[in-house]
């Protein structure tokens, strides 16, 4: 293969995995804040304990969340240098900012809130949480700015001396309409998934005390596994809320992303959904099989005038088609390639994304978070007035949905940045750079397949033993209450959190 | 103002590298002593403390090095980061490595378990250290690097970094890292550990000592700008103070420590390395990546740089949001003062029995 499909390998790879982590660091620490809260203006036992239980599972994940990303930052030097020497100008500077305003909040605060619970007061210990959850939150305004300016590139301008482009409006970088867009998209899916983390895991206990109980309802329940039972089923509703929350502001979030991205992209929208030729009114189709180039349809399912409806907000608006935006890209955009990028790059431009691609991960995105809000209202139903899970005859059912309501929105989260990646190509930077332009010319094929191979295989090493500490840690579950210190106390005794 | 900014950025970035090297200077040491200063796990796991709730945030020096690098001077990051291609990636498995090894080795009793984890720790904290310092003799070296500050990765770039020169640098950095981490742990603990570590240091100190200045010495000689006559490297920009300085520094790190003045020891090894990455970066300008291949390729800050535009911005945001960070960082290290021994680590309990919130205290007892 060649450097540059390597080095796109290399970065879906590492940016795809990476991006488990991300919704689960960004929502985990702001639920575990909240739980903290409770706790601190309650005092009541169990928000404790489902503090310090989710906790370490935020824990366990930051870590890796952390080091995966030191891999993102560097990797635009390393493999993309000609993207880099071209727009960073532009593109540094946000990720600058996120090094400077985000990550100094997140890692320091971090380790106050792990090390220093008996050495600070408790309101300054449960105000480093806040700000450690809050730093993640402005990493993504940072990191979704700069992605947004590769989706639909502002306030800059083309320097045809240096050959580079330069900035010229910070602020329209910050307010790119694609930015303020995604960034609450991005956020509510986010959020999605701890929704969903939370009522899986502690759905799954409150099915483990059913079982064990061979109670119905909570009220039957005494003790230490009633106090479980109550604590578990808080965090089960709390985290079905927040799923079906955060997926109603998704939805919203999308509808209006949808529009803007028909706006500036269009190519995208048209690769979203197969369109060829330009249809007035263009209908949503929720399944298609097709030949793989998408020319031809051998059967699908559709919903007349949805399309139209997410493109321009009217049943009957019209939505271009594929291929009559490749002509007009290619009028607009193939002088300028051969000037700045030469022959070679200017006559393999395509214009068009690869369609299955864009078609099925956009369909499972959408279809993944429907379901899980689905499951969320389900769960919900199921719990109401006391009642614990149906352990007896649908017990495999509820075990099903709580480890399956997790994934949901982590992969369609997943499968969204696909979409809104593999929708771009084939410019790195849209109108501006083409990928195969971005790759470094300095290193071999070679080099990026060492790299990668490396890299996939630490990164298996480490999913396998990430997974297996969550399920251990899930598996044990709230414990029970500490004996409090009395003053003066917590600086003689051994650390009450130690490494 | 087009040529200002420019030098101004040159100096936080080399700022950066200073801030990262002596914050994660120190904790790389205390995972390279482990072998060395600890007998048992809780002797280990009082190493891994005192540095637990600060080795995070000293990272983030680096990623901040890497983005303003990035920001500030995109054809120095793609050049340097695609020019330096392997060795990053070793640094990245170590980091990556290092990293998960904190967080995931109390997560269960085992000895084997924590065992692997400790190799980690150790091999990472050295690889990194080493192959910090081999990257950083190559920048003043010089790279390969063509007209168009492309850096070309053949077969032999990868072991052509091995230079004598460059090993010297690696192993500098190494017996720094290492006896500025004995200083740190013997200030930070109590017990046998401190008399280890400080017994340590007295042994590495005067490898440091002579590395730094036979490192130093041979770059000034050899290999700065002044020394090869580059274009703009200005003699006003003398070299030699600032090494003197590293070595003095290195020196009092030497000394003090076996007389026991643990603080003193340590400021000595943060003017060495302060001192150290002044002369580097100094011995480069007004390059930021010489060119082995022909002198005039050489890349400078000025064709390097941002646009005045960006740098302005970013000069406002460093100038508003440095104050603060490094408050807040020394807020945590002021919170976390107090020296740890063994009576410290609870017996025979890892971390994942104990909880994260504050435990309310009684207004009396």
């Amino acid at each position: 293969m060649d450097p540059a499909s390597l080095a796109r390998w290399q970065f879906g790879i590492t940016t795809v995995y990476h991006f488990f982590f991300v919704p689960v660091t960004i929502s985990l620490s702001l639920i575990v804040a909240v739980l903290q809260t409770a706790h601190y203006r309650t005092g009541q036992d169990k928000f404790r304990r489902l503090t310090d239980f989710f906790g370490k599972l935020f824990l366990i994940n930051f870590a890796m969340g952390v080091v995966t990303g030191i891999v993102q930052e560097f990797q635009f030097g390393m493999n993309w240098s000609e993207y880099s020497r071209m727009v960073g100008d532009i593109f540094g500077a946000p990720l600058a900012f996120e090094a400077l305003l985000a990550f100094f909040l997140e890692s320091t605060f971090l380790g106050m809130w792990i090390f220093g619970r008996d050495r600070l007061p408790r309101g300054v210990h449960l105000a480093s949480i806040w700000l450690a959850s809050i730093g993640t939150v402005l990493s993504s305004l940072f990191i979704l700015a700069a992605n947004s300016f590769m989706q639909h590139p502002v306030g800059f301008t083309y320097n045809a001396a240096r050959g580079r482009a330069e900035m010229t409006d910070f602020w329209a970088v910050l307010t790119n309409p694609v930015a303020l867009t995604t960034i609450p998209h991005t956020l509510t899916a986010a959020y999605m998934v701890g929704g969903a983390f939370v009522m899986g895991v502690a759905g799954w206990h409150l099915l483990r005390i059913a079982r064990t109980s061979g109670a119905r309802n909570r009220s039957e329940l005494a003790g230490e596994q009633a106090e479980e039972a109550s604590a578990y089923a808080w965090a089960t509703k709390f985290g079905a809320w927040v799923l079906i929350g955060a997926g109603a502001l998704v939805m919203f979030s999308g509808d209006l992303q949808g529009k803007v991205m028909t706006d500036v992209q269009p190519m995208k929208m048209a690769a979203a959904e197969a369109i060829w030729e330009t249809e007035t009114p263009a209908a949503f189709s929720l399944f298609t099989i097709g030949t793989l180039d998408g020319s031809k349809e051998v059967f699908s399912i559709k919903v007349p005038g949805v399309t139209s409806f997410l493109a321009t907000g009217s049943f009957t608006g019209t939505v271009q088609g594929i291929n009559p935006l490749r002509e007009k890209y290619d009028a607009q955009f193939t002088q300028m390639i051969r000037q700045r990028y030469g022959d070679e790059v200017a006559s393999a431009m395509t214009y068009t994304p690869a369609v299955p691609v864009t078609y099925w991960t956009f369909r499972l995105m959408i279809g993944l978070g429907m379901v899980g809000v689905a499951v969320g209202i389900l769960v919900l139903v199921l719990l109401r007035k006391g009642n614990l899970p149906p352990a007896r005859r649908a017990g495999w059912f509820w075990l099903a949905l709580m480890i399956a309501t997790p994934l949901l929105p982590l992969f369609a989260n997943s499968f969204g940045w696909i979409f809104t990646e593999m929708g771009r190509q084939p410019w790195i930077v849209f109108g501006l750079m083409p990928t195969a332009s971005a790759v470094s010319p300095g290193v071999p094929a070679a080099q990026v397949l060492t790299t990668m191979v490396g890299f996939t295989l630490i990164y298996g090493v480490l999913a396998v033993i990430e997974v297996r500490l969550m399920l251990r840690a899930i598996r044990k579950g709230i414990t029970g209450p500490v004996p409090a210190l009395a003053e003066g106390e917590a600086d003689e005794a051994p650390l009450s959190f130690a490494y | 103002m087009d040529t200002v900014l420019p030098i101004v950025w040159f100096l936080l970035i080399a700022v950066l590298w200073t801030g990262f090297f002596v914050l994660e200077g120190f904790d790389f040491g205390v995972g390279m002593l482990m072998p060395f200063l600890a007998k048992d796990d809780r002797e280990r796991r009082v190493l891994i403390n005192t540095i637990g709730p600060v080795w995070d945030g000293n990272e983030v020096w680096l990623l901040t090095a890497g983005g303003a690098t990035f920001a500030a001077f995109p054809e120095w990051y793609a050049s340097l980061f695609s020019g330096l291609y392997l060795p990053l990636f070793l640094v990245l498995l170590a980091l990556i490595l290092r990293g998960v090894s904190f967080e995931y080795r109390h997560q269960r009793g085992e000895a084997a378990w924590k065992r692997g984890w400790d190799t980690c720790i150790i091999g990472a904290s050295y690889v990194a250290a080493l192959v910090f310092g081999i990257a950083f003799a190559n920048f003043v070296r010089g790279l390969p690097m063509d007209a168009t500050h492309t850096v070309h990765q053949t077969a032999g770039s990868f072991f052509g970094l091995f230079t004598p020169f460059a090993l010297l640098g690696g192993v500098t950095f190494v017996a720094l890292f290492l006896t500025h981490g004995a200083a740190f742990i013997a200030l930070k603990t109590g017990g046998p550990i401190r008399e280890r570590a400080r017994t340590y240091a007295s042994r590495t100190g005067l490898v440091a000592v002579v590395g730094l200045a036979g490192f130093l010495g041979w770059m000034n000689l050899a290999f700065s700008g002044l020394a090869r006559g580059t274009a703009g490297a200005s003699p006003a920009l003398s070299l030699w103070p600032a090494a003197i300085l590293a070595v003095l520094g290195a020196l009092l790190l030497w000394v003090m420590n076996s007389r026991g003045k643990e603080g003193w020891a340590f400021v000595g090894g943060v003017v060495a390395i302060l001192a150290m990455l002044v002369n580097i970066f100094a011995a480069m300008f007004p390059n930021v990546i010489p060119s082995t291949l022909d002198p005039a390729y050489g890349l400078t800050v000025f064709q390097a740089a941002s646009t005045p535009y960006t740098l302005t911005i970013m000069t406002v945001a460093a100038g508003v949001m440095t104050p603060i960070v490094l408050a807040y960082q020394a807020w945590t290290y002021w919170v976390f003062r107090k020296r740890l021994s063994v009576k410290d680590i609870p017996v025979g309990e890892s971390a994942d029995e104990t909880s994260v919130v504050a435990s309310p205290r009684p207004a009396s007892s």
